[in-house]
């Protein structure tokens, strides 16, 4: 009876608190048309700064064709996951040309960017292991170490020395518990291009430690996949590492390559096994044919033009020259990172009131004609959440004049929101 | 155990499902069977230890060496010594489009399926009975790909840019005001992958201090997005609604567990057709139950949307059922409609909150503007908005092929697990040795088949899944079943103590569904 009267006064939260019609999240901008270096936004066309289009695939023709070919021949759906009937040969393609042009020995395909470092970091890491992750590691290797219920160590944004105190904490451990020690693994997980601040991750010095203290090393590099080194290799070939010293490398397709889905590569001895414990890899459909032919088009694109990297990265260091000195917002990120920062360089108290401002600044760009977005973020499950700021993105398509327009205009905004 | 309840209370249709027990005999040869395979498991172990056999796993980096072992040896027991054996199971590659036939490339293994080489032949009109392809719609030509091609054309293949910065284009908004319609709900909301959407969204929902109840057989996207919201899960037994009503009264009459607070809210995690079983949600009692505790229902449609119900609105309709009953209904475009990618459907504010908080919203790609199109137009064509009715007569024409198959093979001998609706047909295998062979001896014959067994399903109930599809024609459905009978006697897989006395002069059911009152 009384269990009863407390099954009747019982009242639950609501499923979901309501959401108030002018949060800045809720109301998207309406892109008409594709999202390419011109831009239609809510009716208005502007130049496109804002979408990770860094190579200027997306409405490539050559690219196109390749994927209608494929939808031909295909259709659109795979209708299945990887082990029943959705291993396509142009999957097993794009895996051996993702491999030949790292330098791996093998490459595995996810069908979303989010899913890959999400799911491979918990087919390695598992409860007991210790992961040894940067403050500003994105999103998705958050919930990749979440889902691992591994032993999180944050250490301060590219400093070795902290990460080295860390390391050195863990030793003094390891030498109180030795059996113990034999079994717990260790990972360092770290980004080549971070995309929360723009810098670039000191990967000589990482190696160094890694073989000093016995440790794993997964590299992200979404943002520096066919952006840095002279091919467009990413991270290893700018420094000039031996690719087999980073045990894995996981990248998304979706920024250089303009498809969609990631992968991962590296020694067999490690991809392998993804192949049955990754979750996003053994649990959900493939990747539609028409975008990996697609992706491998883009590949065949980068091998036979290498120029297009250097073009790229003078076309940042020119931006990057030309924001500086901006009164009110400083320029965070390298000089030769297609995406970069624009941070108030004075808050003005809450996060709130800094959103809005940056809000208005972005508006004046984007009514004059060149489109911008402010960096979104889930304010409360971020771990280390960076401060507001406007995201700017350079492509090989932006001209000279398009890119000393946006700066002026960025100058101009400023003064006229800020002061 | 057959459960059939007829009309009369809340089910307005009758529910046929049985899963027959194993039999004793066949328990006890599968586990002689594994304990065998276990034995040569730990032999050849032993074996590759001292050298006497090659050892042709992939290795640890020689500078890599006194690194801690990246995997425990007995982990990969199971990988080394029983599922190499039967590997060319899976990941079959194939080079056509998945309808109803297939073409599929031709590999051979020449040291026991550790590295496989393809002969370049290619093994052409397969008989697909693998491929999610309920409704048909994976095909290469047609409404539904000039469409796909006009759009990719227009729009190009990726998006570059995420929902929330500058990715949401009118094609997104089209889809989902277009799904909503298709639910009977009032908002939608599509994302780029499945798996992603319960993985991501689920968290947004409920946090610490909620319940999350969940079926002891979801899919592991359901199981992910349960652990990662901080939740405290309870498990109940499948489609077991005493199990479930025991645990929603002790969780509102004892609160949580140490604080004895009440508890936030309570979510109920169910699917709309289990995979690997073939069954079918008791949602008339799900939602009678949600409404007398005052929880809220999640219900998982990746099977059943498309696939259930007279005009394939999916299990909601099929049970003639209110789809605002049920406040959070999720499925993925993977199956039904030949495309990639999930959606949820429910109340504005629910979506609002969505469109605000989805981790998929904020970090995550947007769908590419063909797979739009294609999801577009697929379901127009289900709900005869093109101006045909060739949807209408695929949803009917899958109805009569599941009936049709899962009749004849109960009648045949076989143990068929699930409800007699489900498209989804597991036949049991339940012997190791039986799971590689039924697989390689149906590709002998043409046909290519699923089979499943351990981490999968339980340890001695191994099986072969058949995923029927509106466009297997009853040719194609009598020879595969002709092949079927073939294998079963080769195999001694009849194991069936029951036989339904075969219905010789009946022609197909003319009435496939009745008509619910409105």
């Amino acid at each position: 009876q009384e269990k009863e009267e407390l099954i009747e006064e019982w009242q639950p939260e609501p499923l979901v608190p309501p959401v108030p019609k002018d949060h800045p999240a809720l109301n998207y901008n309406v892109v008409s048309g594709p999202p390419t270096h011109v831009i239609t936004v809510n009716g208005k066309e502007c130049i496109n700064f804002a979408s990770f289009n860094f190579l200027g695939l997306l409405d490539n023709e050559k690219v196109k064709s390749a994927a209608q070919a494929s939808l031909k021949k295909y259709g659109v759906g795979t209708c299945g996951p990887r082990g029943f009937y959705g291993t396509f040969d142009v999957h097993l393609e794009l895996e051996e040309r993702l491999a030949k042009f790292m330098r791996t020995e093998e490459a595995i395909i996810y069908s979303y960017g989010f899913a890959t470092i999400a799911s491979a970091i918990p087919a390695y890491s598992k409860r007991g292991d210790i992961v040894f992750v940067d403050e500003a590691a994105c999103f998705a290797i958050q919930k990749g170490l979440q889902a691992s219920r591994s032993n999180i160590k944050l250490f301060k944004h590219n400093d070795m020395a902290d990460l080295e105190r860390l390391l050195k904490e863990q030793e003094t451990e390891d030498q109180k518990n030795p059996r113990k020690a034999r079994v717990t693994r260790r990972f360092i997980v770290v980004e080549g291009l971070y995309m929360n601040t723009g810098d670039i991750c000191p990967l000589p010095e990482l190696i160094k430690l890694k073989y000093k203290y016995k440790v794993r090393i997964f590299l992200e590099e979404s943002l520096s996949f066919g952006v840095l080194g002279e091919h467009g290799r990413g991270i290893t070939e700018h420094f000039g590492i031996n690719i087999d010293d980073i045990d894995l490398i996981s990248a998304n397709m979706e920024n250089s390559l303009a498809s969609i889905g990631g992968f991962c590569c590296g020694r067999s001895f490690i991809i392998d096994h993804q192949r049955l414990s990754g979750q996003g890899y053994c649990f959900s459909a493939s990747l539609p044919p028409l975008l990996a032919a697609a992706a491998i088009e883009a590949l065949n694109i980068m091998e036979d033009n290498p120029d297009i990297f250097q073009t790229l990265r003078a076309k940042c260091e020119h931006i990057h020259k030309a924001l500086q000195g901006i009164s009110g917002l400083k320029v965070v990120g390298e000089s030769f990172s297609p995406a970069l920062h624009l941070q108030l360089e004075e808050s003005c108290g809450s996060r709130e009131n800094d959103v809005k401002l940056l809000r208005r600044v972005v508006d004046y760009c984007m009514n004059s004609g060149v489109a911008l977005t402010q960096a979104c973020y889930l304010e409360k499950e971020e771990k280390c959440l960076p401060p507001p700021s406007i995201r700017v993105v350079i492509t090989v398509e932006q001209t000279e004049q398009e890119l000393d327009k946006a700066a002026s205009l960025l100058k101009e905004a400023a003064q006229s929101v800020l002061n | 155990v057959n459960h059939i309840v007829h009309n009369g209370g809340l089910y307005k249709r009758p529910f046929n499902e049985a899963f027959e027990e194993t039999p004793m005999l066949v328990a006890v040869l599968t586990y002689v069977g594994y304990g065998v395979l276990t034995l040569f498991g730990y032999l050849r172990d032993f074996m590759r230890q001292w050298k006497i056999e090659k050892c042709q796993n992939a290795t640890e980096r020689e500078e890599q060496k006194d690194f801690v072992p990246l995997y425990q040896d007995f982990e990969n027991f199971y990988n080394r010594n029983l599922y190499m054996r039967i590997r060319d199971s899976w990941n079959r590659p194939i080079c056509s489009v998945p309808g109803a036939k297939v073409d599929m490339m031709e590999r051979v293994s020449h040291d026991y399926n550790w590295t496989f080489t393809y002969t370049g032949r290619v093994i052409k009109d397969i008989i697909n009975m693998g491929s999610y392809n309920y409704l048909g719609f994976a095909q290469n030509a047609g409404a539904c790909q000039e469409a796909a091609a006009k759009v990719l054309c227009q729009y190009g293949a990726g998006v570059c840019s995420t929902r929330q910065e500058m990715g949401n284009l009118d094609k997104h908004e089209e889809l989902e005001k277009l799904v909503a319609r298709f639910l009977g709900v009032e908002s939608a909301m599509a994302y780029g992958m499945g798996f992603a959407t319960n993985s991501m969204n689920i968290p947004a929902l409920v946090g610490k201090g909620c319940l999350i109840l969940s079926d002891e057989l979801n899919h592991a996207s359901l199981v992910l997005g349960a652990r990662l919201s901080g939740a405290t899960i309870r498990i109940f037994k499948h489609n077991n609604m005493q199990s479930l009503e025991k645990l929603l009264k002790d969780a509102i009459v004892h609160g949580q567990p140490r604080t004895r607070r009440p508890w936030k809210k309570i979510l109920i995690l169910v699917e709309g057709i289990y995979s690997m079983e073939g069954s079918i949600v008791r949602l008339p009692e799900v939602i009678a139950l949600k409404k007398k505790y005052k929880s809220y229902l999640y219900l998982d449609e990746a099977h059943s949307i498309g696939a259930l119900g007279p005009s394939g609105r999916g299990v909601v309709e099929y049970f003639g059922l209110n789809p605002e009953d049920v406040d959070v209904m999720m499925g993925t475009f993977t199956k039904s409609f030949g495309a990639a990618g999930g959606y949820i459907g429910g109340k504005k504010e629910l979506i609002d909150y969505l469109r605000t908080y989805s981790h998929s919203a904020v970090y995550a790609t947007s769908m590419s503007p063909p797979v739009v199109e294609q999801i577009i137009t697929s379901v127009k064509c289900i709900m005869g908005e093109d101006g045909t009715t060739i949807g209408k007569a695929r949803v009917q024409q899958l109805a009569e092929n599941t009936r049709y198959f899962r009749r004849r093979l109960k009648e045949m001998g076989f143990i068929i697990y699930g409800n007699e609706d489900s498209p989804v047909v597991p036949l049991m295998l339940y012997m190791p040795a039986k799971i590689g062979a039924f697989g390689r001896e149906m590709l002998k014959r043409n046909i290519g088949v699923v089979v499943v067994g351990f981490p999968a399903t339980p340890i001695i109930e191994s099986r072969a899944r058949f995923c029927l599809s509106a466009a297997h024609t009853k040719e194609m459905l009598d020879t595969a079943l002709k092949e079927i009978d073939e294998v079963g006697d080769l195999l001694q897989l009849k194991y069936s103590r029951r036989r339904l006395v075969p219905l010789l002069d009946r022609p197909f059911d003319e009435t496939t569904y009745e008509e619910t009152e409105d």
